[in-house]
């Protein structure tokens, strides 16, 4: 049975509900499920991103505070994809895939959040222009 | 009925039978453990589980690669070096139509997965044709965008800010040409090869790369385009 060859759909011809899921599969549904998903998948994401191009150019809402509803509508729209079209959940036989998610976001929120942080501390300890203009023998 | 506590030992069994999901005691459903289910002495996982799994860990790689390009792009945001800002090369409207492409396109990439589920050959042909389509519209969109801002003389050296631009926003759209190319090859091997094994667990990991591909762009659309315009 330590064959990586090994497929037990290929034998019982039917996915087993007690194996692990793969991302993006859905083993026990049918194709009603898929295409509701898809379904709701669509309508959520056409909504969020509406909402967002109308918010950017508009003047409905407190200004400063746009790019931070403008961020909360792209990480609920992520999560739209991720549940709706990556088939991405908390269900137990899902516990690899939600980890392995959980560390990618780990790592782009410590490269993105540190990048700014740095950067900006890097920016602010910089000689003003004229100062660094003047030094030149 | 009593009130005498039932002996530790029978709450825990009773526990893991009524719990639903039997986690961490899948493998010994009442059917006895079933072959590659992953859990030990069942052997390793069937294979359809080991690709989906890796080409996800692949994709979250190559979303941290991405991040760094979101990284960069969000530092020198500001460093237009005297050319124009990001709020000057923006273009709202067609950033709209290249969104509801890439959505749609991934819209119908489901689709066609349904369709491969019930192996039905004619519409996961059709459905990764208009998928594909789609893709060429964004690719096209794109392209437009790049000439026209060329043509004004904004390119890529001008300064640090669209250094980074062009290299996220090109970045994308290189992952979608080459996500264009692959679907082609999938087209071909679903054709001529019909419902393999191998050739559905391709189908998996393709899907995820399109629905991958849309996450990145709700990035770009939102920090690149809508808040550069504003800005």
């Amino acid at each position: 049975m330590s064959n990586l060859e090994f497929d037990p759909h290929n034998t019982t011809g039917t996915l087993d509900h007690r194996q692990d899921h793969a991302p993006g599969d859905e083993p026990l549904e049918d194709t009603g499920h898929w295409v509701r998903n898809a379904n709701l998948g669509l309508g959520f994401s056409i909504v969020l991103t509406a909402a967002a191009f109308v918010l950017a150019g508009s003047d409905w809402i407190y200004m400063p505070a746009i790019p931070v509803a403008l961020i909360v509508l792209a990480i609920a729209q992520m999560g739209v994809h991720l549940v709706f079209f990556l088939h991405i959940t908390t269900g137990p036989d899902n516990t690899n895939n939600v980890l392995a998610l959980a560390f990618g976001v780990l790592v782009v929120f410590l490269i993105g959040a540190g990048s700014i942080w740095i950067m900006d501390h890097l920016n602010q300890n910089m000689m003003p222009m004229e100062q660094m203009m003047q030094m030149r023998p | 009925m009593t009130d005498i506590g039932l002996p530790a030992s029978v709450e825990a069994l009773r526990r893991i039978r009524e719990d639903p999901y039997r986690l961490g005691h899948r493998s010994h459903g009442p059917e006895g453990p079933v072959p590659g289910a992953g859990h030990g002495e069942t052997g390793p996982a069937g294979k359809r589980v080991i690709v989906g799994y890796g080409f996800w860990i692949f994709l979250l790689s190559d979303i941290v690669m991405f991040s760094c390009f979101f990284a960069a792009f969000a530092v020198q945001r500001g460093a237009t070096a005297g050319g124009p800002s990001i709020a000057e090369i923006v273009d709202v409207r067609r950033v709209g139509f290249e969104t509801a492409a890439l959505l749609l396109s991934s819209y119908t990439c489901m689709l066609s997965f349904a369709a491969t589920n019930r192996r039905n050959l004619l519409w996961t042909q059709i459905f990764l044709f208009v998928t594909g389509l789609l893709g060429l519209v964004f690719v096209l969109l794109e392209l437009w965008e790049f000439v026209e801002l060329a043509e004004r003389g904004i390119t890529p050296q001008r300064s640090g800010m669209l250094s980074s631009f062009f290299g996220l926003v090109g970045l994308h759209g290189l992952h979608v040409t080459v996500g264009g190319l692959w679907l082609a090859t999938m087209m071909a091997q679903v054709q001529i090869k019909g419902f393999r094994r191998e050739i559905i667990h391709r189908l998996i990991c393709f899907n995820l790369f399109w629905h991958a591909l849309d996450i990145v762009w709700i990035g770009i659309f939102t920090i690149v385009y809508l808040m550069g315009s504003g800005a």
